[in-house]
């Protein structure tokens, strides 16, 4: 410990030298910041912040990387040791109501999720899987060290990769999803540690954890993937996007007024841009609010763009923090609107989830999932992954749409062997259009083993949330060029036709009860059994093999000491 | 005036330093006997009403960061999330007194262990190393020979014993001999063990390693009991021990020269309404001569030096390697390719015993039936 410490006090005493060295050659990474904020039409407000790192490396090479300026080192290691392709993690708290709050930009399912594509030049898949999985709950102090081939699956056909590559061998994707997890301030923490400003300029210090988790809806994400550098696509750089949104919730944070500001919303004010950032940028949704109409916007800017967006094209009013003269005279930024949005378009796309019947032995789980486009259908992929403890009987898988059956054009099922592996079916179903279609199947719940069960059995055991993935159309045509400067928000999901956009909705977790013995009742048991034997038994051998003797009674006071004295006189007792 | 006494204390000290202590500092370097300090810190209770046991922990990891020892050298374990609990009327906070004047949970809070990591199995994996090679690091306790360790546990306990998570429990004598372990590992230099439950005494009983120093907050026989209930969040909100204890802690700073003779002295009965025990037999130095920083504060001893090292070139990314082909995105729902996807080649595997049994079983039958003179028409 001496020996480093000395160390550490020689290093820094030249640290200012190389820096210098550093600034000339080896700066080619990029880190932009963005932060989105769209009323809703409830009253609710939706932000959601996103930092991207761009770094041109190769992870994958012999030497090791060995100097890292914003990229974070700790992830980086994670992909070279690891040979990872992609990695997504995201960890919300909340379920996010698509048909009050409309599209998030960013979906995520309640709980922790985490999907790993892998290098193919990989050999044993699960065991690398199972040491990723480790590492990285040490670095988000998460559980997902509980993460293990029991609620692992290998999707057939979701998850495609979301950055460039040939591979789409799935037996190099890996998908797991823990939903119990709990998302508190000690998630955040190494979250806005891996940032390169940290929490202490840029964007990143409204981040305080005492508002953001007051809120009806928080999801933080780290998505890492191979980009395409230019136009040309020859060469890859490596993305790492940090993304964070949040739903405020007007009644319990905004107290009732309809009026929003950054000082309400996290109870801090910007004051500077990240220095290191190339962009930074805050865009507020104006769309439906062109002349004023609906609500307020101040202080008012001269920027405005445009994007398209979820299949729509939507206008923002642009504050360049970059720009000395955002921040005004007071050299600090407090956006403030005030007033309501419009109502919003109804979602084309979303589901539900329920669990029906009755009792502790069977039961059924419904899935609902509603097209609300007028003339067009369009297909959707359903990814299923339930425990081995709810069997699945598959023969009774039903898929009705307006009263008639809809027979699925691709079905995946791989069946689960218990505790080794949970259920995994995946569907490729057309909506019609205007419909619901409804997915049902018959489950039978499992007995666990009385080690099996959690300190708190009684809560329930959850199932993870269904994912639908689908191309949407959209009202706009699309912007197929995925490397022109967008902005980040329209950029994360790649399209490849203009007449639709791909999105992926996530449905509710379910909670069941699975049959619970009672716990107390080994401790009842053996004391029942104690007592019975102790107090049958006892009796019984003290019958068997006591002996009965007639014993005189006691003398008198009188007549003890008139013995005494007898005795003592050397006379017979009386 | 206690907080006077201290600084007056300081000032003096540090006129004695600069006067005359420049020459011995090798000597000074190792008088305490460590060179590291580490701070396991454990909450055992789940459910809502235990929120006291969370907000205890966290008072104890919160003055521990305030006195210098770093997130790398503390493992936290905390068996339920109370601070983002849909009950909590203020979500991220941890409150220790009414009036919800200090939250104790913070802002850069690192939870190691949470929620069903928090098992018997783990801690003693922990103090013992016996952990996973895929365990990362910041849940590992990495002490060598010379480390103080800071042990604190709260919970609910008894007579012997102390519960994880209502459904299992560590016994007094398991952990005596898990310190034997770390003893016999040399794991530690000293190590200071603070319990707060019912009849913590108990715990500490059967000790039997050298350098241990323990603190209870009550004898066998005693309930320890809690402090305050806060009614906007409808839960005691601390342990009168633990309480006592943040109190007589925020009046330490990383200088101070406090001993443990004070800390023996936290929470007298008239306060703590149960008898707060301690033990020191197995203690090689006098708990007078042990600073509170000790333990609950970290080593920082820094020795400047002017002489230069010369660090390499970093190395450069190499810019020949020109990728010819152009590369494209995936396509995210390729429909046509995936209603033609071949179904995967499940892989073949031998029989396993089951099935290999079976079969044997049903020729053993056939033939005992049938006879054995049957074997040479199907051979």
């Amino acid at each position: 410990a001496m020996a480093e410490q000395k160390f550490r006090v020689r290093a820094r005493a030249l640290v200012c030298v190389f820096v210098c060295v550093v600034m000339c050659g080896c700066g080619r990474d990029d880190f932009q910041e963005e932060l989105v904020i769209r009323p809703l039409h409830s009253g609710d407000i939706y932000t959601s912040f996103q930092f991207r790192t761009l770094w041109e490396t190769d992870f994958t090479r012999e030497n090791k990387v060995s100097h890292y300026r914003l990229f974070p080192k700790s992830l980086g290691q994670v992909i070279s040791k690891f040979s990872v392709r992609e990695l997504h993690i995201s960890f919300t708290q909340g379920y996010w109501r698509t048909m009050q709050w409309g599209q998030p930009y960013l979906p995520s399912p309640p709980g922790a999720e985490l999907w790993v594509w892998f290098q193919d030049s990989l050999t044993d898949v699960d065991g690398t899987w199972k040491e990723l999985t480790n590492v990285l709950s040490g670095i988000f102090c998460a559980s997902l060290n509980f993460i293990d081939s029991t609620n692992t699956v290998q999707p057939s056909a979701s998850f495609k990769p979301l950055g460039i590559g040939n591979v789409t061998d799935h037996r190099f994707l890996r998908y797991a999803t823990l939903p119990r997890e709990i998302v508190c301030t000690e998630n955040l923490t190494p979250w806005k540690k891996l940032l390169p400003c940290g929490s202490k300029a840029g964007l990143a210090v409204l981040l305080k954890s005492e508002k953001l988790f007051h809120s009806s809806f928080h999801s933080q994400a780290v998505h890492i993937r191979p980009v395409c550098k230019d136009d040309q696509c020859k060469t890859t750089s490596w993305e790492l996007r940090q993304t964070l949104n949040v739903v405020f919730d007007l009644h319990n944070s905004g107290q009732g007024k309809n009026e929003w500001s950054l000082f309400k919303m996290f109870s801090r004010t910007l004051t500077e841009a990240c220095p290191v950032a190339s962009s930074s940028k805050i865009y507020i949704d104006i769309t439906d609010n062109s002349q004023g109409e609906q609500f307020e916007l101040s202080p008012a800017t001269p920027l405005l763009s445009q994007a398209v967006v979820l299949g729509d094209r939507r206008t923002f009013s642009v504050y360049d923090l970059t720009q000395q003269i955002t921040f005004g005279t007071m050299r600090s930024l407090n956006l403030l609107i005030r007033g309501k949005s419009s109502d919003m378009l109804r979602p084309l796309l979303h589901a539900e989830r329920y669990v029906a019947g009755y009792g502790l032995q069977t039961g059924e789980i419904h899935t609902l999932m509603y097209n609300n486009h007028p003339y067009r259908s369009f297909p959707v992929l359903l990814l299923d992954s339930v425990p081995w403890y709810l069997r699945l009987y598959i023969h009774t898988l039903t898929v009705t749409s307006k009263g008639k059956d809809n027979k699925p054009s691709y079905i995946h099922y791989q069946p689960s062997k218990d505790r080794v592996r949970p259920h995994l079916l995946e569907m490729l179903v057309q909506l019609p259009p205007n419909s619901v279609t409804e997915v049902t199947l018959q489950f039978e719940r499992a007995l666990l083993k009385w080690t099996e069960y959690t300190p708190d059995p009684n809560h329930g055991f959850y199932v993870g949330s269904s994912v639908i993935s689908s191309l949407v159309p959209s009202i706009v045509a699309m912007d197929t060029n995925n490397s022109r400067e967008r902005p980040l928000f329209s950029s994360f999901f790649p399209s490849k036709e203009e007449s639709s956009y791909f999105v992926r909705v996530y449905t509710e977790p379910l909670l069941v009860n699975l049959p619970t013995p009672d716990f107390s009742m080994p401790y009842n048991v053996i004391c029942l059994t104690c007592t019975v034997v102790a107090v049958g038994y006892g009796s019984l051998y003290n019958l068997l093999t006591r002996s009965f003797q007639i014993e005189e009674p006691s003398p008198g006071l009188a007549k003890r000491i008139a013995n005494i004295i007898r005795k003592m006189r050397g006379v017979p007792p009386l | 005036c206690v907080g006077i006494n201290l600084r007056y204390r300081f000032h003096v000290s540090l006129l004695c330093k600069l006067v005359s202590c420049f020459g011995d500092r090798a000597g000074q370097f190792f008088s305490s006997g460590h060179t590291n300090n580490w701070a396991v810190l454990v909450c055992t209770s789940r459910f809502w009403f235990n929120y006291r046991h969370v907000a205890n922990t966290l008072s104890v990891y919160r003055s521990v960061k305030r006195l210098g020892i770093p997130d790398s050298h503390i493992v936290l374990m905390l068996a339920d999330d109370m601070a983002c609990n849909h009950r909590n009327p203020k979500p991220a906070t941890v409150f220790s007194h009414k009036n919800m004047e200090l939250n104790v949970y913070g802002d850069d809070v690192e939870v190691d262990y949470r929620g069903y990591e928090v098992t018997v199995e783990n801690f003693l994996r922990i103090l013992t190393g016996r952990l996973p090679p895929s365990t990362p690091r910041s849940k590992r306790l990495l002490s060598d020979d010379r480390s103080n360790i800071l042990i604190y546990l709260t919970g609910h306990g008894g007579n012997g014993f102390l519960k994880f998570q209502d459904s299992e429990e560590i016994s007094n004598v398991e952990l005596a001999d898990a310190f034997e372990q770390m003893w016999q590992k040399r794991r530690y230099n000293e190590l200071l063990f603070i319990i707060d439950t019912c009849q913590g005494a108990s715990m500490y009983e059967r000790f039997y390693s050298p350098n241990l120093m323990a603190l209870a907050s009550s004898q066998v026989g005693e309930d320890s009991l809690s402090h305050q209930p806060d009614l906007a969040i409808g839960v005691h909100l601390m342990d009168r021990y633990t309480f006592y204890l943040l109190e007589f802690l925020e009046d330490i700073h990383p200088a101070s020269k406090t001993n443990m003779n004070d800390l023996f002295k936290v929470c007298p009965k008239s306060q703590c309404v149960s008898t707060p025990g301690h033990r020191t037999d197995l203690f090689l130095r006098d708990p007078g001569s042990v600073l509170i920083t000790d333990f609950f504060g970290s080593v920082r001893k820094v020795e400047l030096t002017m002489e230069t090292i010369n660090l390499t070139d970093p190395i450069d990314a190499e810019s020949g390697e020109l990728q010819k082909e152009m590369h494209t995105y995936a396509d995210q729902l390729p429909v046509s390719e995936i209603i033609h996807q071949k179904p995967k080649q499940k892989d073949w595997h031998p029989p396993d015993g089951f099935i290999l049994g079976l079969w044997t079983l049903i020729l053993l039958v056939f033939f005992q039936t049938y006879g054995v003179k049957h074997l040479k028409h199907i051979f």
